[in-house]
């Protein structure tokens, strides 16, 4: 229960709210123009340039050091900049994983050449990164994973396969789990994390297209690819902590919560219109808003955590699972809205987005740790196992 | 401040308001020797300013005095008066201003608060008074005027929850009453001590459920080794922890009037909480649970209480809808930042 009492009200510091308006002015011109139902993407959105003109502005790496390219801010300042390419459905898919996950990792467990090397890019919107955790018969059970770095002359001969890997095809780097020593019976014992240049022989990438008609994630086979010793990152056998630490980057941040959230606004201009507003409507945009407020709130207060060092793993898995709740009830409950009416008047851009946003929201509770492993990790941290 | 203040009523509270008081209470319908030892420690000024004689504790530090009373299910108005007097006082009505008064009694009391309705011959009737049947007077809105009404000069009759009561007075009565220079929004300020309640309560009620899972043995072992049970305390988790969120923002206000786009977030968003962990508590607790002897009762029955006073769930999600709909432009963000973006 200490963990529950501890989250407490926080407010972003104004020196990390600076940067909203200008990055505000920006989005609002940049995205002018693009249809909704293409906005709520999100960041699954994939446009490359857009992710160099944020490199540009010096928005990628917001929370890495100066002396590597980037930002020099905390995590306040990230979730500011997040928050709003998120609410204007930006497509920063691209440098999404590098910038959230690859980067922080690399900063925190690289060596100095690595970060040299690898961190700069990231900044600049040139270098993407991918996470090779799944494999065919390793999901949600992550510690068995069987893709191999072997040890050679010159450094590790990597063979297996990854699944599920998102944004693969588009990426240059992958940051994949694997087993350096023992084998699947010894579970956490024996893996490690290696960067992979996708470029390599021996790579192979194929997507899968998903049931929207995207295609968002691959396989990635390995057939003996020949890595050089400092493609493992961090120290060898450590690969399920810094696993486990990189994963509280990613469950923690405000993209839990706004999955939907540009439907819902198209959904308001809608119902701030005459023919679409009626008190129904009313009621359940106060519904869907008075569960996100909260939300927002305990995100904030995680962010605050991360900013101090902290790794609030139990509340990150907390807020993801009641804010991927709010993100299907969205479309759920709109859809319910407007095919409920007399009039059947409903602008067309509004159910395109609305239809995407149906289709994808199964996505929100697998990605990061389904539903059932995030209640399993909570009931960790309240003692349970 | 609010530390202090919270550690020495929990101290008070696990030493006067036990189960057994509560239970004496909710039968005799008589909290008087257990209001009397709130009072004399000054726990119900908390809210006056210090210049006034009170603790000068602001709203948003009331937050954890108001979960505690939520915590221990309180059955005499002591929120509800810590949030009375700070009105009156504001409206300059403090005791001191009421000496002369007949009615000075009435606001040295306990005091709850109320929306009523004129009925016709000018008598005031309020249906389902929050805690109306132990408390001295109470600070009663219709929707234009307000007033400090006593308990003593009304009809009552019983309402839903055993310590609620439906209350009229008579034209000559409310004529008689004080009268507020200001008109008070009671739903406004009962929803926000509410969500502060019901914050406290479901924390105790999720706490309470969690130690029943971990001493309660099935199949040879606590129940809560069980993946299914463990699910359901993790969901009620969520909502307790997204409810004692929700009920800070309830009272995060630069004022001592409760803001009311936070209050709607609040009391919609921990009456939604009271709903799921009341039905969670109760599945993981099985029949025992269902017990008048076992004390999840006295919880799971204020739970509900709360949940319906000071407006349920769609009472306030109209609210919250029709400033987004109607009084703001753009981006839903920009009124979740509003309410969210706090001074701390």
């Amino acid at each position: 229960m200490s963990t529950l009492a501890s989250l407490n009200l926080t407010r972003i510091p104004a020196d990390d709210e600076a940067l909203r308006a200008e990055v505000r002015a920006f989005l609002s011109e940049a995205m002018r123009d693009v249809p909704a139902h293409i906005r709520a993407k999100s960041w699954s959105g994939y446009d490359p340039a857009f992710s160099r003109e944020l490199g540009r502005r010096g928005w990628l790496g917001i929370t890495l050091p100066e002396a590597y390219g980037g930002g020099g801010h905390n995590a306040f300042t990230r979730f500011v900049l997040v928050e709003e390419f998120l609410n204007f459905g930006a497509p920063v898919g691209s440098h999404w994983i590098a910038d959230r996950q690859s980067g922080p990792l690399i900063l925190k467990y690289g060596t100095e050449a690595q970060k040299q090397f690898y961190l700069p890019p990231i900044c600049r919107g040139e270098s993407f990164f991918c996470i090779g955790m799944s494999e065919p018969n390793s999901g949600s059970d992550l510690a068995s994973v069987k893709t191999r770095a072997t040890k050679t002359d010159t450094g590790w001969s990597l063979s297996g396969q990854k699944i599920w890997t998102t944004n693969a095809h588009h990426c240059h780097y992958m940051i994949a789990l694997v087993r350096t020593s023992g084998d699947a019976q010894d579970r956490h014992k024996g893996l490690s994390q290696v960067i992979v240049d996708l470029s390599l022989p021996g790579v192979t990438i194929r997507p899968i297209t998903d049931l929207s008609g995207d295609s968002h994630f691959c396989e990635v086979f390995f057939d003996n690819v020949p890595l050089q010793d400092d493609a493992l990152i961090g120290a060898e056998g450590q690969g399920w902590e810094q696993v486990t630490a990189e994963l509280a980057f990613e469950r923690s941040g405000p993209e839990r919560l706004y999955s939907s959230i540009v439907l819902f606004d198209q959904w308001l201009a809608f119902i701030r219109t005459p023919q679409g507003r009626t008190p129904e409507a009313v009621r359940l945009a106060g519904k869907i808003a008075s569960q996100l407020t909260p939300l927002r709130a305990m995100s904030v207060a995680i962010t605050e955590k991360l900013t101090r060092g902290e790794s609030p793993v139990v509340e990150a898995a907390l807020v993801k699972d009641l804010g991927t709740g709010v993100e299907q009830l969205i479309p759920a409950a709109i859809a319910d809205d407007l095919f409920s009416r007399e009039s059947q008047d409903v602008p067309l851009e509004l159910l395109q987005t609305l239809n995407y946003v149906t289709q994808v929201a199964p996505s929100y509770s697998l990605r990061g740790g389904t539903r059932d492993i995030l209640r399993g990790m909570i009931a960790r941290g309240l003692g349970l196992r | 401040m609010d530390d202090l203040f919270s550690d020495a009523l929990r101290q008070l509270l696990d030493d006067q308001c036990t189960p057994a008081v509560v239970r004496q209470i909710e039968a005799s319908g008589d909290g008087a020797a257990l209001w009397a030892h709130l009072d004399s420690s000054g726990f119900a000024d908390a809210l006056v300013a210090e210049a006034q004689g009170g603790a000068g504790l602001s709203l948003r530090e009331s937050q954890g005095v108001m979960a505690l009373c939520g915590h221990y299910t309180v059955p005499v108005p002591l929120a509800e008066t810590m949030m009375a007097r700070s009105v009156l006082a504001q409206a300059g009505l403090s005791e001191a201003g009421l000496v002369d008064s007949a009615w000075a009694n009435a606001a040295k009391g306990s005091i709850t608060l109320a929306q009523g309705q004129l009925a016709e011959g000018g008598s005031l009737v309020c249906a389902n008074v929050q805690l109306g049947r132990v408390a001295d007077a109470v600070l009663v809105s219709d929707a234009q005027h307000t007033w400090l009404l006593s308990t003593q000069h009304a009809q009552s009759s019983p309402a839903s929850f055993v310590l609620d009561a439906d209350l009229r007075w008579s034209a000559q009565h409310v004529a008689a009453g004080v009268k507020l220079p200001k008109h008070q929004d009671v739903r406004l300020l009962l929803g926000c001590l509410n969500a502060a309640q019901l914050s406290g309560a479901l924390l105790a009620v999720f706490n309470n459920t969690l130690q029943y899972a971990n001493d309660r043995v099935q199949f040879g072992k606590a129940i809560g080794k069980f993946q299914a049970i463990q699910h359901q305390l993790s969901v009620m988790a969520e909502h307790s922890f997204a409810a004692h969120m929700a009920a800070q923002l309830g009272c995060a206000s630069d004022t001592a009037v409760p803001d009311r786009v936070r209050v709607a977030v609040a009391k919609a968003r921990t009456s939604e909480a009271a709903l799921e962990v009341a039905s969670l508590s109760h599945s993981i607790h099985g029949a025992i649970g269902f017990t008048h002897e076992f004390d999840l009762q006295l919880f799971t029955r204020r739970l509900h209480a709360w949940r319906q006073s000071g407006g349920a769930e769609s009472y306030w999600h109209t609210v919250l809808g029709t400033e987004l709909v109607d009084h703001r432009h753009g981006l839903a963000l920009d009124l979740i930042r509003s309410a969210t973006d706090v001074t701390v």
